[in-house]
């Protein structure tokens, strides 16, 4: 990285700079005659001194001298403008290249930090940093030559002409440039200081954000959320006396520069007028010079300016470039070099005298030495300090030995690229992460290493990344690496995709998740007709068995007292948000309708029982109990309105209540699923007229509506429920004993039967994984994450206590189907218990940093006195 | 059954009796009304347990496995309650429990149960009432079976 931002700006855009140099020195002739003009026309064209006979062998008079000078005049001002603003075009774009070039190389730095650096820079810090800090830069950097030189042209342009003109009154308009230039500086170096110390408090506020978010079960479970809020408090205190005292500077300096420009007409009117009077000077001239004047002022605050934002500038710059030269960062050719094709790690593994020091340069291993043959299979057990897990963070990779060396097959790690150790292995530790997509690309990221082919010319994006120095892989193309995975199309990937889960005791729960999720982005009618075959079945098999009514169909003709009274009434899922359970009771076409079938009384009427039976319940309980967000109809906050109301209306009678409050009650009994609730509201004559509402309500529904709801049809797939939803076609029967069992276990046997298992694993794998993985367990992620290493086919499966987070019995499924899946590769594993290591090839006890017993599982526990033994005894 | 007709239920059970009405209504609002066919089973016995049920309507038989073969030891009616023992204590079911004819109850998870308890201290010292009750008969029934 330049080590200060002008060789930065020189280095990446020394051509433009040019340009915008050579542009600006053309624009000044054109200045100068802008200037000279006005003088030439007071004088000659309107004084009528010295008009010639005629111009380019035309005659004219005095009249048409003052027009074509007048005229030029125009053009000049034109031609001005255009340059500047074409210059400021120019200008802008190459700020925003540099700063695109600057973040990318922040960026891309990141990506290169040695691991231990992440341990001192906080995320908030570094997101701080790339997004708002470079900001100011990215303008400065279209500035930074040609504005000075620009400007600084401008102000000699004037300059030279005042001189010519008079060189007296020169001098006077510069008169007190010297102590401006004097003063300024230094009342600004303070500013700066300041300025320096409001970035670094800004990082802190940055990290203890990050900090918070990042601690946010802790801060509540500690009832922590006051100190968080006072330690705010006292940044934030900071940064505004900092910002406070640099306004407060900033505008004194202002002040003085203003102050010192308003002296100078003074000069002007007293010397300049004493000459015109005397005759030394025109009285064009003067006007001339009145006027240069006042565009003299622009550029030289230009330029005053200039320098502050230089000054403020080369700090962030030299602040950030700090925070992203670690020690040991990766060179760049880690990344970017590629492999052969036929490049493999497969062989064995020698480490021989690994050190690591800590940050106070003391040895957390010292001279550890260890081997692995090919395709062995290794388990790695001992205290957890003992040294294991730096044992496969070392071999992925991912950390660099201060000395010592490991050799796999025969190849020195260290001087490996990424696109070797990152492919030909697989690590997962045990904070396996998972990203903000769906679980299937979380997966397929394990073979995206970089785009498959690549378009021999580059497009318009990607044209425009090249001039800013980013990436040239287009995020567009082909990514997935289907040679490393073994498959030829798509539809084997999707076959090994399966088989990847059944390896990590994963496909029964994306099959859970397939089953809960909506097919709304397909297009493949041949598998909605196969869901649609099973719903089918599902009823024939349902109504052929003894528990038949365990699921309440949907029938247009019946009411279901399974489902809600919205559901009943809609007939249909809500697409958007104004059929939704929140929205329905105060729909206007809702109401209308409900009003149609004299239903809107009774809901106002059933609403209130409903709220009186609410308060009745949950009045006594405090408001923060679980019980509201689990059965209550009214949340605890509105419990308290309700109650007003209910006593309003019992003193004046439902009928003689305003409509506003009457109205509260209505969206109440939407919420009421009879079966369940029991509340006995829904009479047989209720049901029937909803009924008549659900007929009317289709019918008349207007072609904006029409959107808002996808129907229930026996004969179609409804894309907005689920696909469980779509095989029951209606709703369990709640007052059935084991009903969700049985149901489901029917549910599962149709789709076993109907093949349709693969597809449904299929729709699971396309549900999103929520931020960080927050939708899934710590051991699906963790699953998830071998499965994403697996997908590759490594050489080695490096495996840091990885299954720590499954369930036993899962642990112990998951641990013998790697062990086969990796049969003639080697897997080296370290975990978290020594009786797992069972049936491992070979056993490597670390503790203390070293290899203290080497064997096979057998062997050692044979031994009497022997480590293994201990930590069997521990468990 | 409606929520109201339980809560007529809930009043007849001696445990439940002294307990206010409200309360009743908020056990059976948060609670199951669950359907059991004839000879389906409640829960069977050695299973975890995590609810107890009240009979509401119809009959269930309780009976435990022996050498024998299976032996009912109570048949249980409207208002009676059955396997909250498992849910006062973590131990397996004691005995099994299927329904006669078709029967309907109100399953009180144990959740619901511990909350009722917590919340309304005054249901505790009727469970505690009953359960000593219980004891009492217990070792009336020890001590005749030793005497004769």
């Amino acid at each position: 990285m330049e080590k200060t931002l002008f060789k930065f700006i020189w280095r990446y855009s020394k051509r433009d700079q040019i340009i915008l140099l050579i542009l600006t020195a053309i624009s000044f002739p054109f200045l100068y005659l802008s200037l000279d003009l006005p003088k030439t026309i007071i004088n000659k064209a309107i004084g009528g001194k010295d008009v010639p006979e005629e111009i380019f062998g035309m005659t004219v008079d005095q009249i048409d001298y003052l027009l074509i000078l007048s005229g030029v005049f125009l053009a000049l001002v034109f031609v001005n403008g255009g340059f500047k603003f074409y210059v400021n075009v120019f200008r802008g774009q190459l700020g925003e290249r540099m700063l695109r070039r600057l973040r990318y190389s922040l960026l891309a730095r990141v990506l290169r930090f040695p691991l231990p650096q992440f341990k001192k820079v906080s995320q908030g810090e570094v997101i701080q940093m790339v997004n708002s800090e470079v900001e100011p830069l990215g303008g400065f950097v279209g500035d930074s030559i040609a504005l000075p030189a620009f400007q600084g042209g401008t102000l000699l342009t004037i300059l030279i002409f005042m001189f010519i003109q008079d060189w007296m009154l020169g001098l006077a308009a510069i008169a007190l440039y010297p102590i401006q230039g004097y003063i300024i500086p230094k009342l600004q170096w303070h500013v700066n200081q300041l300025g320096k110390q409001r970035v670094r408090n800004v990082r802190v506020l940055a990290e203890k954000i990050g900090e918070a978010v990042s601690g946010i079960e802790e801060v509540h479970a500690n009832d922590g959320a006051r100190r968080i809020l006072a330690r705010f408090t006292e940044r934030l205190g900071v940064i505004y006396g900092i910002r406070y005292e640099i306004f407060r500077r900033k505008f004194f300096i202002k002040f003085l520069n203003n102050f010192i420009a308003q002296l100078t007409p003074f000069f002007f009117y007293s010397i300049g007028g004493y000459l015109v009077i005397k005759g030394d000077l025109t009285f064009g001239a003067l006007v001339a010079i009145l006027a240069a004047y006042k565009d003299l002022s622009a550029p030289w605050k230009e330029l005053l300016t200039y320098y502050q934002r230089l000054a403020d500038s080369r700090i962030k710059y030299d602040q950030v470039i700090e925070q992203f030269d670690p020690q040991g960062i990766w060179p760049e050719n880690y990344q970017m070099v590629e492999i052969e094709s036929d490049f493999n790690l497969a062989g064995e593994v020698s480490a021989g005298n690994l050190s690591i020091l800590d940050e106070e340069s003391q040895p957390i291993v010292e001279k550890l030495s260890f081997d692995m043959g090919k395709s062995e299979h290794v388990a790695l057990i001992g205290p957890s300090s003992g040294g294991k897990d730096l044992a496969t963070i070392l071999m992925a990779r991912l950390l660099a030995p201060d000395s010592g060396q490991i050799l796999v097959a025969g190849k020195q790690i260290a001087d490996l690229p990424e696109a070797a150790t990152g492919r030909r292995m697989g690590y997962i530790g045990p904070n396996a992460f998972v990203f903000n997509a769906t679980l299937k690309e979380n997966v397929l990221l394990g073979a995206m290493h970089r785009p498959i082919s690549r378009d021999e010319e580059l497009n318009e994006d990607l044209k425009n990344a090249q001039l800013s120095g980013n990436s040239l892989d287009d995020l567009a193309s082909e990514w997935l690496d289907y040679k490393a995975i073994g498959v030829d199309s798509e539809e084997s990937l999707k076959e090994r995709l399966i088989q990847l889960l059944q390896v990590v005791d994963l496909d029964r729960d994306v099959y859970s998740m397939g089953l809960r999720s909506n097919l709304d982005g397909s297009d493949d009618e041949k598998l909605l007709e196969q869901i649609l075959a099973a719903r089918k079945k599902f009823r024939e098999r349902l109504d052929k068995s003894d528990i038949s009514n365990f699921v309440e169909s949907f029938d247009k003709e019946v009411f279901n007292s399974n489902a809600s009274v919205a559901e009943n009434l809609l007939f249909g899922t809500p697409k958007g948000d104004r059929f939704n359970s929140d929205n329905i009771g105060t729909n206007v076409y809702v109401l209308e309708i409900l009003e149609k079938v004299g239903l809107k009384d009774e809901f106002i009427r059933m609403g209130k029982d409903v709220a009186s039976t609410m308060v009745e319940l949950f009045a006594d309980l405090p408001s923060d109990h679980e019980y509201f967000s689990q059965y209550s109809f009214i949340s605890s906050e509105d419990l308290p309105e309700f109650q007003t109301l209910l006593a309003r209306s019992e003193r004046l009678g439902l009928d003689n209540m305003s409509t506003e409050d009457s109205n509260q009650f209505l969206s109440l009994p939407f919420k009421i699923i009879p079966a369940r609730h029991r509340l006995d509201l829904i009479s047989e004559d209720i049901q029937n007229r909803i009924l008549e509402a659900r007929k009317l309500f289709a019918e008349e529904i207007e072609d904006e509506l029409r959107d808002e709801i996808e129907f229930f049809e026996a004969g179609y797939y409804n894309r907005s429920s689920s696909i469980q939803d779509n095989i029951l076609f209606g709703k369990i029967a709640s007052d059935r004993a084991n009903a969700i069992e049985e149901v489901n276990h029917l549910v599962t046997e149709i789709i076993d039967q109907e093949n349709l298992r693969p597809v449904i694993i299929n729709a699971g794998l396309d549900s999103q994984a929520g931020l960080a993985g927050s939708r899934l367990s710590q051991g699906q992620r963790q699953k998830l994450s071998i499965a994403r290493a697996l997908l590759r086919r490594p050489d080695h499966l490096i495996l840091n206590e990885a299954t720590a987070s499954l369930d036993s019995g899962s642990q112990t499924l998951v641990m013998s189907n790697l062990l086969s899946e990796m049969k003639g590769r080697n897997i080296t594993w370290a975990l978290q218990r020594a009786s797992l290591a069972e049936n491992f090839d070979r056993v490597l006890i670390f503790s203390g940093g070293q290899v203290v017993e080497d064997g096979s599982f057998k062997d050692l526990v044979k031994k009497e006195e022997s480590v293994i033994n201990d930590l069997l005894r521990e468990e | 059954m409606s929520l109201n007709k339980e809560v007529e239920v809930l009043r007849d059970v001696p445990l439940f009796s002294k307990i206010d009405h409200t309360k009743l209504k908020l056990l059976a609002f948060t609670s199951e009304n669950l359907i059991h066919e004839d000879g389906q089973f409640l829960f069977k016995e050695g299973e975890p347990g995590d609810a107890a049920y009240i009979v509401l309507k119809g009959k269930v038989s309780v009976f435990i496995e022996t050498e024998k073969g299976s032996v009912e030891i109570a048949q249980l009616k409207r208002g009676d309650v059955v396997g909250e023992i498992s849910i006062l204590c973590d131990v397996p079911r004691t005995a099994s429990v299927k329904a006669v004819e078709s029967v309907q109850t109100l399953k009180v998870t144990k959740d619901t149960f511990i909350h009722l308890l917590t919340e309304f201290p005054e249901i505790a010292i009727e469970i505690m009432r009953e359960l000593a009750s219980r004891l009492n008969k217990t070792n009336i029934q020890l001590r005749e079976a030793l005497t004769s």
